[in-house]
């Protein structure tokens, strides 16, 4: 059972469901107490032990039902009523294990027999979908494939009618035996690898340049959503609640002395000076035009999540002149709210200097000591003048500006790129073009921690 | 305690009608000594689990609620400060008698450390919640309540007690429980719970209930309910809960909702009665006011 365990472990892990040692210990600790007679109980057991979430509920459910179930097996052979069996075959097939099972249609026995197979060819380490042929094949090899290949041509070349039928019955048999075997490993695939492939398609996607040659991929919008929401949320499980940390190393003289006035100033109760970590105050400054179009839908998404966890964001979108987009990201769902903001100011002329102006007339009160301002563009003015003494006054009022440039630093500076020029009045300025780069800078200002 | 069917029978009979899940989870938790981390929505029992099961096994009920801020000194232990300030003035008050006769400044202090360190001792400990529960030595059940409530700081300082059922105090050394307790911690999911922590409890999650078991509830919960109104109010409850609503209704709801129609003398649901009282099942302005124009349309359907 040990080593059926193991490999169920694996299945789930492969499902996203954490399982360190001490739980699989603790996971055997549960089959030694309630056994496996019982099905039900045996699998809310291990529920009860493994999964820690009600989503890791719902994915040990799928594994469970996938890995402890057995199809009834298949391969049994056409009816032996008019009596071919497997003393008709040629003399190989005496010796044969497998030809008797297949001959007597014993399903059980095959079943058994292909667990083994697949034990010794390793079939559970599978990763890839195109390994599956290759792994089928080896399966029926070790299951003793061979053997029967034989017989079946002996027994073609058999002058004897009944032999000959006996053996086309073997073949028959075969063929029903190597769809099973690929069932078999499609389900093991289905186990081990699947869940591997798509993280694999994440991690890739995560690192992809948001604004590379087409775009991203429309096959991969919806994962990239999906992925910009969790991402989202894990910072916002990090840091939307923290408010203070205790600070117990230093002595609160004055506070301690007050309390011990009740104690005739004994200082019993003794307090320590705690620190305040603030909320974070952002002020979002989204570039939407056609330069940075592909860029900007994950920009907003990724706005609009955060949206959602830090309280005090102010989000701004520009292209041509610049608007609140608040009210629209609160309003609407997150699919319609992108395309609602596009919408409005989405793909015009970029203007940079005439954005800043349209914020400094309007929303330059929202931005007190507190405030981090962080701005995504290109900064590609279309040669406009670029108002750097407006920037310098966002910057002279805020806590910090984060410049976020989806191009290359080598390409700054160049053509109608003022981002060299912008760049002196920002804390930070960085290339930001994948969805790792973006999570580590926006947890950076989430932690306030500005590096100089 | 013996198999899980016994236990779903001894919930059943403390008033507690429990899934199998459920009756699982709290199998495993007795029998592993392991705490049990309950999660569900507010109004699904989780609370009540921890209750019955005290009842169940005649076990004392320690609880502790959880709250942003709470700390060791409330959860644990504190010095009783003031019987510790009467100590002293004591202890100032026998000293010159004691040492009177000292003939000099060593022998006073050889005296002093002879007398014996009582100020930082048990019988100036003030126990909290979890070391009652440590120390109670034919065992209980601790009721660690929205746990998620906490700081981290806090859930942190738990996992040794979760762990190994003991606790350091830096003055007195490892207190250790002869009978381990059994541990049950709610969540309502207002936060992740750290890995560490989840990793040391059996997870179990209550959902809201399906018909048939919310039947059973609302009928051993309310005794004396009229069969068909049983039938009639869970059935409305559960298309309630198949809308868009801010907050579904729980079990707890449906429980006070079917006290609160007996109160009325309702023997059947009429819209003007379920119009009356469904701020005792709904409790946003908004929900109501979506679910008030269907109410005829929902007490009609059939459950589905």
């Amino acid at each position: 059972m040990q080593t059926a365990l193991e490999d169920f472990f694996r299945a789930l892990r492969a499902a996203d469901v954490r399982i360190s040692p001490a739980e699989a210990i603790d996971a055997h600790r549960t089959v030694a107490l309630v056994g496996f007679e019982d099905r039900v109980l045996f699998k809310d057991a291990l529920c009860a032990t493994l999964a820690k979430s009600a989503e890791e509920v719902d994915r040990f459910d799928r594994i469970f039902e996938t890995f402890f179930t057995r199809d009834s097996f298949q391969a049994a052979p056409p009816s032996a009523e008019d009596g071919e069996g497997l003393e008709d075959l040629p003399p190989e097939a005496e010796q044969s294990e497998l030809a008797r099972m297949l001959m007597d249609g014993d399903a059980s026995a095959l079943a058994q027999a292909m667990e083994e197979a697949a034990d010794r060819a390793q079939v559970s380490q599978i990763r890839l979908s195109t390994q599956r042929s290759r792994l089928t094949r080896k399966l029926l090899e070790e299951m003793g494939l061979s053997e029967i290949e034989r017989i079946i041509a002996a027994a073609r070349k058999s002058e004897d009618a009944r032999t000959e039928a006996a053996g086309l019955r073997l073949e028959a048999a075969r063929k029903a035996l190597s769809q099973e075997a690929s069932r078999y490993v499609e389900r093991q695939h289905e186990l081990y690898a699947a869940e591997s492939g798509k993280n694999l398609r994440e991690d890739l996607l995560a690192r992809k340049a948001l604004n590379s040659e087409g775009g991203i991929d429309p096959v991969d919008q919806a994962m990239m959503q999906a992925l910009v929401k969790r991402m989202a949320k894990r910072l916002a499980d990090r840091y939307s609640r923290r408010r203070h940390v205790a600070w117990t190393g230093h002595l609160d003289v004055r506070r301690t002395l007050r309390k011990s006035m009740g104690y005739g100033g004994m200082p019993f109760d003794i307090v320590f000076k705690t620190k305040k970590i603030a909320k974070p105050s952002i002020v979002a400054i989204c570039d939407v035009s056609k330069s940075v179009a592909a860029a900007a839908q994950f920009l907003l998404t990724f706005l609009y999540s955060l949206n959602e966890v830090v309280d005090r964001m102010e989000a701004f979108a520009f292209s041509g002149r610049m608007i609140s987009v608040n009210a629209v990201l609160d309003e609407h769902r997150i699919e319609t709210a992108i395309l609602e903001v596009l919408k409005q100011i989405g793909f015009q002329q970029t203007d940079y200097g005439k954005s800043l102006e349209d914020f400094c007339e309007q929303h330059l009160d929202q931005i007190d000591r507190h405030t981090t301002v962080i701005i995504l563009g290109d900064a590609r003015s279309n040669y406009a003048d670029p108002r750097l003494d407006l920037l310098a006054t966002i910057q002279k009022r805020s806590r910090a500006v984060i410049w976020l440039n989806p191009e290359p630093e080598s390409y700054w500076g160049q053509g109608d790129s003022v981002m060299h020029r912008y760049e002196r009045f920002c804390h930070v300025a960085k290339q930001c073009n994948t969805l790792a780069q973006l999570e580590r800078i926006i947890e950076d200002v989430l932690r306030t921690y500005i590096p100089h | 305690m013996t198999s899980v069917d016994a236990l779903i029978e001894g919930l059943s009979s403390v008033g507690y009608i429990a899934s199998r899940r459920i009756a699982t989870a709290l199998y495993m938790a007795v029998n592993l000594q392991k705490p049990i981390l309950v999660e569900g929505s507010a109004g699904v029992g989780k609370t009540e689990l921890a209750l019955s099961t005290a009842a169940l096994l005649g076990l004392p009920l320690i609880r502790m609620q959880c709250y942003e801020g709470l700390d060791e000194s409330k959860a644990l232990y504190e010095w009783k400060y003031g019987k510790q300030l009467l100590y002293t003035q004591i202890l100032k008050d026998r000293m010159g008698v004691a040492l009177a006769d000292a003939p000099d400044m060593d022998a006073a202090m050889e005296r002093l450390h002879g007398m014996g360190d009582l100020f930082f001792s048990e019988p100036f400990l003030e126990p909290r919640p979890l070391m009652k529960a440590l120390r109670e030595d034919d065992g209980c059940v601790l009721l660690i309540d929205e746990i998620d409530k906490s700081d981290e700081a806090f859930e942190a300082f738990l996992l040794e007690v979760l762990s190994a059922y003991q606790v350091s105090i830096p003055e007195l050394g490892v207190m250790k429980a002869k009978t381990p307790p059994i541990v049950f911690l709610t969540s309502n999911n207002v936060r992740d719970l750290g890995d560490a922590l989840k990793r040391r409890c059996l997870h179990l999650h209550i959902p809201l209930p399906d018909a048939a078991l919310e039947k059973r509830i609302v009928a051993s919960r309310v005794p004396g309910i009229e069969e068909k109104l049983t039938q009639e109010l869970v059935s409305f409850v559960q298309s309630l809960r198949t809308m868009d609503l801010r907050k579904s209704p729980s079990i707890s709801e449906t429980v006070d909702w079917a006290r609160a129609l007996i109160l009325l003398n309702a023997e059947s649901l009429e819209t003007e009665v379920v119009k009356d009282s469904l701020n005792v099942l709904l409790k946003f302005e908004q929900d109501i006011v979506a679910v008030e124009p269907q109410i005829a349309e929902l007490i009609r359907r059939p459950l589905a």
